[in-house]
């Protein structure tokens, strides 16, 4: 099993996320993780999707994404083709000797603090998930208290769109 | 152009250039709109949330709306009407229950590709997501059921809404697509417009095909010794078979032609092997089983045909024809995969057979030899009943013989549905009609019915089985009120056949659950004549060889109401070949007793 990232360019419409999500479960694909938002064109939505299976299976989930109406064009993204970022806020453990150590790994990963108090900091990161993950492991002496991540954003490099594609006939 | 004396009036025009487009409510939009379609027939049940659209309805000329008595009945109705003609299918039941009771018949579709477009209505916006009465997510419990689905809250929306969903439904890969219309957009007004704006960016199904793939089946098919047509139900739906039996003629291949396929290819065919499958004739599963080359058409490789499918054809390459891309190599790697409408894909490959055939000449004639020598050993029979009760081979055999093959057969499921797919001869396609990937009992009633409302020159069955008659035996008033003659022949073994078979076979005889005392030497509940003659019917019961034909001509000859036929059969009967589940379709069992064991099933 291997994660494949999928961008899908998708209609706005009520349900949507309901038949996506829908067709995984129904058919038995694992869904790692799923990020949906506006796109570049109005009425159309963006849906990033990680999704845990073999290249063969892979081939089913796309077509049978390809079936639903709404769906307009599905991308696999390369993770050497594409920039792939995710986002988490973390609510880490601090008193007056570890605040300076846990700012210093915070400054090492290029994160930042968004939220202070006097025996906590709320810190934002981004990045892709092999960043993420040692950021964590480095926190977690600390006292990680609460996370909150966001789905992978994927983007293909370079200057071409998706929805150029699509649209250019 | 037309020398027709009478004037025929021209189509509506709802939005004359220039002027205003008329003003109506969304109820009136949805009867204009079927109108506009070109839809005839609609199969359906009134209730709170869908009465706006009743009262134009009444008015309608057009559109004739025949009241069935459970809204399953209005589903299988229209997908008999889509399936013995082509034409899509259209049933309309309100909110709540009425929609919920619409869900199988949904499913049906879904599974058998008919070109399914069902209308329901839907609680007041307003009162939406309150748990209202008689309010069910229909359009979220279908999700998994339809090709597509639509929510309209806004009158403005219901022509294009409905002409997107008639698209959908009869385009591409057909299927079922729902449409729920709140009673507040009913009851609003909005302008008409004609022809509306379909907008569908993410819809384009693929028909034309790849000339290079094209190509590379040909060469195959020509290198191939022991080639195939493995026939599927696309055929029929893509109304290929013209160009199917070019196919076949030119490369000389056998034909198997699927559960869904009956009558895609004429049985009195000399190439034509029979069915394939768990209940197929044994030459056709051995072919399939030997085959160097698959020539999957419209065929979806179904574990049914299929038995454990690793272990399916092994030493056969596969070009696989769909119209769906989702369905090739789904279960079975093709190594020609070829997307597009098995009509124009069958045109383009006998184009690319000939060219090929020009450089390599086929060989199959060994082929041959070994299929005919499988032929002649087990050709398709049956063992005459242990307990003298009628053969139900028979009977079914008798109705396909007498009636012909302009009739159209529906049948329900279990044992009387493989009988009547292996026995009756189907000539034509749309001839055969059957619930083949739900497998849905009660099919066969309804299914009739619709058939005969398309069809009405024509002799329509219902082969059904008393369990299954059970289910939806409700729309023989449907048909007696409405004129809709169909003949009805129950299969009658007292039985849930197919499952006491199992029983038989894999459970030690154990009989749980299975036996309907109607039968002979029961208290016979109900008494299926007496239920027939309730319902305005003929009803008529045979019990011996005998009365069979007189029966079947009978019932051919009463045309001023429907006819039940109780044929009181054996219960011991069995369908025969069998692949059990769970092994190589290799272990095909000719009759009981006539190949290697098996005691096993999964």
């Amino acid at each position: 099993m291997t994660a494949h990232v999928l961008s899908l360019l998708v209609e706005d419409k009520p349900g949507l996320l309901t038949r996506v999500a829908g067709l995984f479960a129904r058919r038995g694909f694992n869904i790692q993780s799923l990020a949906v938002g506006v796109s570049e064109i109005d009425g159309l939505s963006r849906i990033t999707v990680v999704v845990d299976v073999d290249t063969l299976p892979l081939e089913q989930v796309t077509k049978q994404l390809n079936k639903l109406v709404n769906v307009i064009k599905i991308v696999e993204l390369d993770p050497n083709q594409s920039v792939q970022r995710e986002h988490l806020l973390i609510k880490v453990r601090v008193d007056n000797t570890t605040r300076s150590q846990v700012l210093e790994a915070v400054n090492l990963f290029r994160a930042r603090v968004v939220d202070v108090s006097t025996d906590a900091l709320v810190i934002e990161v981004t990045g892709d998930s092999g960043k993420t993950t040692a950021f964590l492991r480095v926190l977690e002496p600390y006292g990680i208290k609460e996370i909150a991540q966001s789905g992978l954003l994927a983007i293909g490099r370079g200057s071409k769109s998706i929805s150029e594609r699509v649209f250019k006939n | 152009m037309s020398a027709d004396p009478i004037p025929t009036p021209p189509p509506r025009k709802p939005a004359a250039s220039g002027s205003e487009p008329e003003t109506i409510t969304g109820a009136a939009a949805v009867v204009r709109t079927l109108e506009l379609l070109g839809i005839d027939d609609i199969f359906g049940l009134p209730g709170g949330a869908i009465l706006p659209v009743y009262d134009p309805l009444m008015d309608s000329t057009e559109l004739r709306h025949i009241l069935v008595r459970h809204e399953q009945g209005a589903g299988h109705a229209a997908e008999g009407y889509a399936s013995s003609s082509n034409r899509l299918g259209v049933c309309i039941a309100t909110s709540g229950p009425g929609a919920t009771n619409l869900v199988t018949a949904i499913a049906d579709a879904y599974m058998d590709s008919v070109p399914l477009l069902a209308i329901t209505g839907q609680v007041f916006s307003t009162l939406m997501g309150t748990d209202a009465f008689q309010e069910a997510d229909i359009v979220g419990i279908t999700m998994p059921i339809t090709k597509h689905s639509f929510l309209v809250k806004d009158p403005k929306d219901i022509p294009a809404t409905i002409a997107a969903a008639a698209h959908i439904a009869s385009t591409g890969r057909p299927g079922p697509v729902l449409v729920d219309i709140t009673k507040d957009a009913q009851q609003a007004t909005a302008p008409f417009i004609w022809p509306p704006k379909i907008d569908l960016p993410g819809y384009r199904p693929v028909t034309k095909a790849h000339g290079k793939q094209v190509q590379a089946a040909a060469q195959l098919f020509v290198e191939a010794k022991k080639p195939v047509l493995y026939v599927g139900g696309g055929v029929i739906r893509a109304q290929a078979s013209a160009e199917l039996l070019e196919l076949a003629e030119l490369t000389g291949a056998p034909v198997v032609t699927t559960l869904m396929a009956r009558g895609a290819f004429p049985d009195s065919h000399e190439q034509q092997l029979g069915m394939p499958g768990m209940h197929g004739t044994v030459p056709a599963v051995l072919a399939l089983q030997e085959s160097d080359l698959l020539i999957a058409l419209g065929a979806r490789f179904d574990d049914r045909v299929t038995g454990k499918a690793e272990l399916f054809a092994p030493n056969a390459k596969v070009v696989h024809v769909d119209v769906d891309p989702a369905e090739i190599s789904k279960i079975r790697i093709a190594d020609v995969p070829i997307v597009g409408d098995a009509k124009d894909v069958i045109v383009d490959l006998v184009a690319a057979y000939k060219a090929a055939a020009a450089e390599t000449a086929p060989d199959i004639a060994d082929w041959w030899t070994y299929l005919n020598g499988l032929r002649e050993e087990f050709p398709l029979g049956y063992a005459p009943t242990t307990d003298g009760l009628l053969a139900p081979q028979y009977v079914i055999q008798r109705i396909g013989e007498i009636t012909g093959p302009e009739g159209v057969f529906a049948s329900g499921v279990g044992q009387h549905q493989m009988w009547a797919a292996q026995f009756i001869k189907y000539e034509r396609p749309n001839s055969w009609l059957n619930s083949g990937g739900a497998g849905t009992m009660g099919y066969s009633v309804p299914a009739a019915m619709g058939a005969k409302v398309a069809q009405p020159d024509r002799d329509v069955w219902a082969i059904d089985g008393d369990g299954c008659f059970q289910m939806t035996n409700q729309e023989l008033a449907t048909c007696a009120i409405n004129n809709i003659p169909i003949k009805v022949a129950i299969i009658n073994n007292s039985s849930l056949g197919m499952v006491r078979q199992w029983q038989t076979l894999f459970y030690d005889g154990r009989y749980s659950n299975t036996d309907l005392n109607t039968g002979h030497d029961t208290i016979r509940v109900p008494d299926f004549v007496k239920l027939a003659e309730a319902y305005g019917c003929l009803g008529i019961r045979v019990t011996s060889e005998d009365e069979v034909d007189a029966a079947i001509k009978l019932a051919l000859e009463t045309n001023d109401r429907p006819v039940v036929i109780d044929f009181v059969v054996s219960a011991d009967a069995m369908v025969w070949p069998m692949v059990p589940q769970g092994v190589s379709n290799s272990y095909v069992q000719y009759a009981r007793e006539h190949a290697p064991s098996w005691d096993e099933e999964d």
